[in-house]
């Protein structure tokens, strides 16, 4: 992975960089030794590491607009972040960074149950904001796999989904307002406990801008009444094109479960072994889940289980309990997990249109048997967002690269099939160099247009989302001749 | 000067040498400086996938046809974009694009989102003639800036829509209303707020003039069974409010909504019309102190309708408050002393001009209807 060279001038600038910061964060939330910065060296994405410069754990907004402020006027740049769980790199650092988290950033600070929102600090974890509605009756819908973990603020920065967004939509669609420190130190109130823009919908830009545009640290969020009971059903069949078929059947029909799961053979085996979740031993299996009453799951699954036995599936297991509902999610939920264990793995998040499933999972093996590494997949099929997790071994010389060499063309399949490059996980270094694919270099620039206003010296999170050699000018440009 | 395609619509753009007023159905009844430039003759679906949940349509293709093209297979336009026409006056035929420009949601957007919500993907012809992509027909999308959202609601100011791509959802096969009359405000607000709260999917909370009297109404929408059972959950549930009243044929409830959706109450009644954006919980007082002649509250009070005398200042009455007032209808020397959009704080309105300067250089796309 490509980043840019550290600048020698902001590196020799240390010292005093360390001593401001000082005057106006406590001592514990400035850490510069560099036996310290190491545990902020990577996110999610551990195949690429950098220590940072400086990491500053600010506790308020005013202390965050201070060390924007600082970085700003000393030139230095900045790569916010939340816990650090982006599977992109959205969160690497450069050796000449000042890494900012928010961590430390976690309080409720309001929750209006008749207006339905809750306003928190951006550092909050995203299951936790459910926890603090829950006793009323409500939740916050958008779930990532690692909402045990993941900070809201990266939740906005990546636009993060889950996998009950077909139904509940992702993070965008359930962010009112938010807070937000730009790179010059001003702070801005966009959105708020209101429904809609009152002129740009700079909000909406602001989420999935990848750390890019401007610090969050506090957010206003849709907060939704918990349905009264939730179900799934698990269906196997013995090929994954009759799976994608049902899964367009069932879209078709007019019902709309909450959740589409799907994990073929290699995937079902390997969480089948480590979380024994008994699931049956078949290509491809769906879970599908539906929200209501007691009557309305009933009536919603009767209509889902006539649709899949169309598709001769070779099973059908309907949860008849909260306990046969936890095995059911069992197996998925510790999906990633599982296959971490017997492996290492890259994992992939392409979309692809959802009646293009059978013919993506196709080729997608013919491209493994090609390139000699294994594929499992598991994703969220009522959407179209794949994740395939390409087997590899880390300690094999070349491996990654020629891992990283099929995710590559896996990608590009999911553009060139009428999709997108990354549906959750946001573009970080990652996908970075692939985004020509997807976009014309004018589209490109449209998109680096916004960086330019809000962020005029490409102080924040450097080297992301756009090619180097698209932005490099942009980079290059001195502060001062701003 | 019209275009029939996007090709041309860029050409257009690319040798306009002055301010353009771009213009879809032209239902809203605006106008402005400068050379119209019309997108009604790009018309036409281009995929529509039942099966993905997906269309994608140039962007002056009326709403009827799309309308009429997704019923077919069962399926609509969930974020249920209002006809102005009723309240403007105005003649036209409601285009997509229009709709997505201005991003017009109706009552459901309580439950589904505004149309920005529906949104995956737009073309759209830059301020010095480019065709730009962003987003895709894709469900889950986040690759690069979301210039999508950013576009929807822009009102052609920092580009000309050429193609959208929408999340279309299913049809309902059945609705119903509950209705409670003689509330005022403030118990309606609470009655709504209390609806919203509960898990029967409540897609309509609105208060105010919409079955030829004065009342609050919720709607429900889905299966048959599911809908009766969940009217009769919120019926006991309402019953704390006043009395309340059952609507279960669909064809009325339909018409019901259809009213709070295009603002029917306020079509033949004479007066200046606004349009309040606000926190639901705070509609009651809000509401109260507005000085208005009648009041519509959808959104279970986030979005007042507000009629008022000619020339009234509705936004000097209201004060300071949470969310934003837009003058709908008024006549031209009103709408230029008051201006149809909320004053925008400093640092916004430069953030946006200087998006503005970005996407149309030139600065010639429907000059001074944004900021």
């Amino acid at each position: 992975m490509q980043m840019p060279p550290p600048d020698r001038r902001v590196l020799s600038q240390k010292p005093q960089l360390v001593e401001r910061l000082l005057q106006v964060l406590p001592a514990d939330a400035v850490i510069h030794d560099p036996a310290e910065t190491r545990v902020y060296e990577c996110d999610a994405l551990t195949a690429y590491t950098c220590p940072p410069m400086v990491a500053v754990l600010p506790a308020s907004t005013q202390q965050v607009s201070d060390v924007l402020r600082i970085c700003h006027e000393m030139a230095v740049p900045v790569v916010p972040r939340g816990s650090g769980t982006s599977l992109a790199g959205g969160a690497l650092p450069t050796a000449d960074c000042v890494v900012l988290s928010v961590a430390r950033m976690n309080a409720v600070l309001e929750t209006d149950y008749d207006s339905r929102f809750i306003r928190v600090e951006a550092g909050r974890t995203n299951l936790s904001v459910t926890g603090a509605v829950e006793k009323a009756g409500f939740f916050y819908a958008p779930d990532p796999s690692s909402q045990l973990a993941c900070a809201i603020a990266g939740n906005i920065a990546m636009n993060s989904g889950g996998a009950h967004c077909l139904k509940y939509g992702v993070t965008t669609n359930n962010l009112m307002g938010v807070t937000m420190v730009l790179m010059d130190g001003q702070v801005v109130e966009i959105g708020g406990a209101h429904m809609d823009a009152a002129g740009l919908d700079l909000l909406g830009v602001i989420c999935g801008s990848e750390g890019q545009l401007g610090v969050v640290t506090e957010a206003t969020l849709r907060i939704l009444p918990k349905p009264e009971g939730a179900r799934p059903v698990l269906i196997g069949f013995d090929s994954s094109e009759v799976a994608g078929a049902c899964v367009s059947d069932i879209i078709r029909a007019g019902v709309l479960p909450v959740a589409i799961e799907f994990m073929d053979r290699p995937c079902i085996r390997a969480t089948e072994a480590f979380a024994h979740a008994g699931y049956p031993d078949c290509e491809a299996l769906l879970i599908v889940e539906v929200e209501g009453s007691a009557a309305e799951i009933d009536d919603q699954l009767r209509r889902i289980t006539d649709i899949a036995q169309r598709h001769a599936p070779v099973e059908l297991r309907e949860s008849g309990s909260a306990e046969e509902s936890a095995r059911i999610w069992l197996g998925r939920k510790s999906a990633f997990g599982a296959m971490g264990q017997i492996n290492d793995y890259m994992c992939l998040d392409g979309t692809i249109p959802v009646n293009a499933l059978s013919e993506m999972l196709r080729r997608i093996g013919e491209m493994s048997r090609e390139f000699g590494l294994d594929v499992a997949n598991v994703f969220h099929a009522g959407d179209g967002n794949m994740h395939p997790l390409i087997l590899f071994d880390a300690n094999k010389p070349g491996d990654l690269e020629w891992c990283e060499a099929l995710g590559a063309e896996i990608l590009k399949l999911c553009v060139d099939m009428g999709g997108c490059l990354t549906g959750e996980h946001g573009v970080g270094v990652e996908k970075r160099d692939l985004m020509l694919h997807q976009f014309s270099r004018a589209d490109l620039q449209a998109q680096m247009a916004v960086k330019d206003v809000l962020d005029p010296a490409w102080l924040l999170n450097p080297a992301k989302v756009f090619p180097l050699a698209l932005s490099a000018d942009r980079m290059a440009v001195p502060v001062a001749a701003q | 000067m019209g275009a029939t395609t996007e090709a041309e619509l860029a050409e257009r753009v690319a040798e306009a040498d002055g301010p353009l007023w771009i213009r879809g159905g032209g239902t809203q009844g605006l106008c402005g400086d400068g050379a119209a430039l019309e997108v009604v003759g790009l018309s036409g679906v281009e995929v529509y996938e039942p099966g993905a949940l997906t269309l994608v349509t140039w962007a002056g293709t009326p709403l009827a046809e799309i309308e009429a093209l997704l019923s077919g297979e069962g399926q609509r336009l969930a974020f249920e974009p209002m006809d102005h026409r009723g309240l403007s006056g105005a003649g036209g035929v409601p285009t997509i694009g229009g709709a997505v420009a201005a991003n017009v949601s109706g009552p459901r957007r309580v439950q589904v989102g505004a149309c920005r919500d529906h949104l995956l993907g737009v073309r759209y012809v830059d301020g010095i003639g480019q065709v730009i992509r962003n987003g895709g027909r894709v469900m889950k999308n986040v690759t690069g800036y979301d210039l999508v959202r950013l576009l929807a609601g822009s009102r052609g100011t920092l580009g000309v829509l050429s193609q959208v791509a929408l999340k279309v959802l299913p049809r309902a096969e059945a609705e119903a209303s509950v209705l409670i009359h003689g509330l005022n405000m403030a118990q309606a607000v609470q009655a709504m707020a209390a609806a919203l709260g509960s898990p029967y999917e409540v897609s309509g909370a609105a208060f105010g003039n919409v079955s030829g009297e004065r009342a609050m109404a919720l709607r429900i929408e889905g299966f048959g069974d599911s809908v009766a059972y969940r009217a009769s959950r919120l019926r006991e549930m309402m019953g704390r409010f006043g009395e309340v009243a059952l609507c279960d044929d669909a064809a009325r409830s339909a018409a019901i909504w259809k009213d709070v959706r295009d603002v029917a109450p306020f079509h033949d009644a004479p007066g200046d019309v606004w349009c309040l954006s606000t926190r639901a919980g705070q509609a009651g007082d809000l509401a109260a102190r507005l000085g208005a002649r009648d009041l519509l509250l959808d959104w279970g009070g986030a979005r007042i309708w507000a009629l008022v005398a000619p020339g009234y200042d509705l936004r000097a009455r209201a004060g300071a408050f949470d969310g934003h007032a837009t003058l709908v209808r008024a006549d031209a020397e009103t709408m230029a002393r008051l201006g149809r959009f909320h004053p925008r704080p400093a640092p916004l309105a430069a953030i946006e001009a200087g998006l503005r300067a970005r996407f149309d250089p030139r600065g010639i796309f429907n000059p001074g209807l944004m900021g």
